[in-house]
């Protein structure tokens, strides 16, 4: 075994060496500079045991030769790594040392809902210069993240890994471990760019199709573009915020910081993949390596190969791989290709390999326009091919294939927040992410999620429960159901321990990351008593997803997009559970 | 104010948009023909084989609703393994207090939290500051300069419209302005109404007016409005824009605008015949440096009619001209 301190500092020096010039400043913890360590991860600053302080502050934070203001967890950005053991019981003082108040959720945790950390639903927040004390039973194991849950601090740098070791070991074996920390870093603060957005919603957005630029590489045709105007909508309309402003890191470093994890040729390293973003969903993927996805969401899964994943904001998936002796670009490409955040796997510091180059931006289809239950019909494929032996240049689409029919969704207020409602969406959990369709390789999609072992606790559910999503793309106004949460919309209410199905129904053009807190749900993906457990789900455009819980934690849980800016512009709620605990106090 | 309120045909002329526009452009019907959408082609579930054009047909013919339990739909894919009810929740889930932290945290702590967390997750508001025109243009009869601009201040749904505009020489003072402030509402997805009172300051007498309009994205991307004024002399006016941006590259920007004018009475006094008074229509090109700053050249066609351009010559003005322009947009 080597010495990790030792081999740690001599890294570090070739790392400092390779960021030409570019000093790794002290703002990161050591577990996010390159890592060295055999199992377990971290370095000597992660933070384990019962009694764990954190502090919140404003920190300088310097990237590209240009310094902003971070809002860190003791000092750093992203925060330090906590590491627990399933089984055991932490407290967890946080103190703000911020001038407005503050919070920190543990995301994916299964708490009592008092101690999630959500102000105004959970607990009052953090006021400044106050300490918050959390505590809680570790029940699970697996990897997670923490981020604060107030005024977009989760933009500004307030984020962190959680790594909880399982009571009987972990299922997978691997030889050495490291964590991705995938982020979205702005000098612009999360407010200034919400504000931005509603004064213009393509301000970031320098991938249109114009005239004379296609940056998708397919020109459109008048027909084309008549089509999407007389929507007011645009095929190009991937990402709100995109690499026009935000710089994508891996493990709070910049792509010519270049984050490089250190391996022994054929080891089996295991990746604690998080998407911690503020807005940006990932294309993961490191050419020459397959990737092979071990858990979702920090609940095993059984190892499925791939080679590219689409992750959504606060999704983590493990993988595991086996590098050769060589070094490996771990690349993440934003999800409307304007920008990218790389580290390096490699044996030996300084090494570096191929940076593949960005593709061509995405284009929304009709299924991303919820028409996806026409491909989906029988005999119906092949569209366009149906279509062009239309007997006057295509079907006429009358009643319900309207962008806007409130037959098609009846829960939903079609209020100014509502642009769109599609028309035909359908279960799109076997369908691959947003512009990754053409793609040569293998790509993750949820129905090749499966829990390892036949599940038990897996019953039907007596109720089902509809979420539609909703939004406002010129007004940059995001819903469910087309009712912000500002407009003091009524919880979603459960019985305890009843067993219900949410279904998730994707009326806008973006894709959503919907998390629920407290649980871990049931995906529902056509796997029987194998249902994977996850805590967020992407849900593509014009399409629907569904998943099952069992109401067994009692109390108020927030529920929204993890898009921060989609969540503060309205697309949140609150699921109740009911009765609470006896005397519940 | 009775009286001025009985709005007659300017206001309607210029109202008559709002329902259309405030809708959906698929309540005509048709709002998705032609479904060969770009990209579709990738997608994988679109495999050119088999296509059942019975499938297609009993789409064609189900007329206005083509629910989904009246067409060949529901037979799409869906995984719900049988129907599960929607019902409404048990009884045991309104049991409880109706915020479980209350019973944790003291009172004024949670309801003051709530208050906060409401307002931050859609309640926000924000603050622009646009300056659409500012520009100078040169042609026969001299230069002159204009400006247009506005401050909307507010949430998603109901905000506060300061709007303003005029025109002057470029050596002289400043010939005709106007400052609205209004109240704006939305409408529908993509029209707020806009009511409030204009002040315009003009050469000869001023005058104040109430103002009701409706401005908004219409299909095809055009952005329109239309306002109809009815001042405290009792004439009644109307003005409607439309203008379109046509992105070239992803800075340069094409922008062909038309304006008009319309007077439901002579009214010698500030110069303006009864009808159309005046069109000014035209292109701009810009180039944005960045979205909040963009330089622009165009060209403009100022034309007046009637007993308007009349009024205009009688009095040395030049009812119909063509002028160059070179301005500058931006916002902040
Ligand atoms: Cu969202």
């Amino acid at each position: 075994m080597l010495n990790p301190t030792l081999h740690r500092r001599a890294l570090l020096g070739g790392a400092l060496a390779a960021g030409g010039g570019a000093a790794i400043s002290a703002l990161f913890p050591q577990w996010a500079r390159a890592q060295t360590a055999h199992l377990p991860a971290g370095g000597a600053d992660a933070l384990t045991g019962e009694e764990i302080a954190l502090s919140i502050a404003r920190t300088p934070f310097t990237l590209g030769g240009r310094t902003g203001s971070a809002t860190t967890v003791n000092g750093t950005l992203p925060g330090p790594l906590i590491r627990l053991r399933e089984g055991q019981d932490v407290r967890l003082s946080v103190t703000n040392h911020l001038d407005v108040d503050s919070s920190i959720h543990w995301h994916g945790l299964l708490v009592p809902f008092q101690m999630d950390g959500v102000p105004g639903v959970t607990f009052p927040g953090i006021r400044p210069n106050e300490t918050f004390r959390y505590g809680f039973p570790i029940r699970q194991s697996g990897t997670y993240w923490y981020h604060s849950h107030s005024g977009g601090q989760e933009g500004t740098g307030l984020i962190g890994p959680i790594v909880i070791d399982p009571a009987a070991g972990e299922r997978v074996h691997a030889d050495r471990e490291m964590i991705v920390m995938l982020s979205d870093w702005s000098f612009m603060t999360p407010m200034e760019i919400l504000r931005k957005l509603k004064a213009q919603p393509d301000y970031f957005n320098y991938q249109q199709q114009a005239w004379f630029e296609a940056p998708s590489g397919k020109p459109m045709s008048v027909a084309d573009k008549l089509k999407w105007g007389r929507m007011r909508m645009s095929p190009s309309d991937i990402a709100d915020v995109t690499g026009a402003t935000y710089t994508y890191l891996v493990n709070g470093q910049g792509p010519d910081a270049n984050w490089t994890g250190l391996f022994r040729p054929g080891e089996r390293v295991r990746l604690r993949v998080i998407n911690s973003s503020a807005m940006t969903i990932f294309n993961l993927r490191i050419p020459g390596l397959p990737l092979t996805v071990v858990a979702a969401d920090g609940s095993d899964v059984k190892p499925v190969e791939t080679d590219e994943i689409q992750i959504g904001v606060a999704e983590t998936y493990d993988l595991i791989v086996t590098p050769d002796d060589r070094a490996y670009t771990l690349f993440a490409e934003s999800v409307d290709r304007s920008g990218y955040a790389r580290g390096t796997l490699a044996p030996r510091a300084g090494m570096t390999a191929p940076i593949p180059p960005l593709r061509k931006p995405p284009l929304l289809t009709m299924k991303d326009m919820g028409m996806g239950g026409m491909a989906g019909m029988a005999g119906m494929s092949g569209m366009d091919h149906a279509m062009n032996h239309g007997a006057d240049g295509g079907m006429k689409m009358h009643g319900s294939m309207s962008m806007r029919d409130p037959a098609n969704a009846p829960g939903v207020a079609l209020t100014p927040g509502v642009d769109m409602i599609a028309p035909m969406p359908v279960d799109r959990t076997g369908d691959r992410g947003l512009g990754l369709d053409g793609v040569k390789h293998r790509v993750l999609v949820y129905t090749d999620l499966e829990a390892p072992e036949p599940r038990h606790d897996i019953s039907p559910p007596t109720r089902e429960i509809v979420v539609h999503l909703t939004g406002n793309m010129e007004r940059y106004m995001w819903s469910f159901d087309g009712r912000r949460f500002s407009e003091i919309v009524e919880p979603i209410r459960l019985a305890r321990d009843e067993r219900v199905r949410f279904k998730l129904v994707n009326e806008t053009m973006m894709t959503h990351p919907i998390h629920l807190h407290g649980f871990l749900f049931d995906l529902v993906n056509g796997k029987g008593d194998r249902l994977p457990k996850k805590h967020t789900v992407n849900v593509l455009p014009g399409g629907f997803v569904a998943f099952d819980l069992t109401a067994d934690e009692p109390g108020d849980w927030a529920f929204h997009c993890h898009l921060l800016l989609h969540m503060m512009s309205g697309m949140f709620n609150v699921v109740t559970v009911r009765p609470l605990d006896g005397g519940a106090a | 104010m009775k009286q001025a309120l009985a709005i007659p045909a300017a206001l309607a002329a210029a109202l008559w948009l709002t329902p259309a526009l405030a809708q959906s452009p698929s309540h005509d019907g048709h709002g998705m023909s032609g479904m060969d959408m770009p990209g579709m082609k990738d997608s994988p579930a679109a495999e050119p084989s088999d296509a059942k054009p019975d499938a297609m047909q009993g789409m064609d013919h189900s007329g206005h609703t083509m629910t989904m339990d009246a067409s060949p739909m529901h037979a799409m894919p869906m995984k719900s393994d049988g129907a599960i009810p929607q019902s409404p929740p048990p009884p045991a889930a309104q049991s409880g207090p109706a915020h479980a932290a209350d019973a944790f945290y003291p009172d004024g702590e949670m309801a003051h939290a709530r208050e906060m967390v409401t307002h931050e997750m859609g309640g926000l508001k924000t603050t622009v500051v646009m300056v659409d025109r500012l520009e100078a243009q040169t042609g026969k009869g001299g230069g002159s300069w204009a400006w247009e601009g506005a401050l909307r201040t507010g949430g998603d749904i109901d905000r506060l419209w300061i709007k303003t505009e005029g025109e002057g020489e470029l050596d002289g003072g400043i010939d005709d302005s106007e400052v609205q402030a209004l109240w704006g509402h939305a409408i529908g997805p993509w029209f707020d109404l806009q009511a409030g009172v204009r002040q315009q300051f003009m050469p000869g007498p001023d005058r104040t007016q109430l103002s009701v309009g409706v401005e908004g994205l219409a299909p095809y991307m055009f952005d329109i409005s239309a306002e109809a004024f009815v001042s405290t002399q009792g004439e009644f006016t109307a003005k409607i824009g439309a203008e379109i941006d046509q992105r070239l590259t992803q800075r340069l920007i094409l922008q062909p605008r038309v304006e008009a004018n319309l007077s439901a009475q002579d009214v010698p006094e500030i110069g303006l015949g009864a009808g159309v008074t005046s069109l000014q229509t035209g292109v701009r090109l810009r180039y944005e440096f960045r979205r909040e700053f963009a330089p622009y050249v165009g060209v403009e066609w100022q034309k007046q009619f009637g007993r308007t351009a009349d009024y205009t010559r009688a009095d040395g003005g030049n009812a119909d001209r063509v002028v160059a322009l070179v301005g500058l947009r931006a916002w902040f």
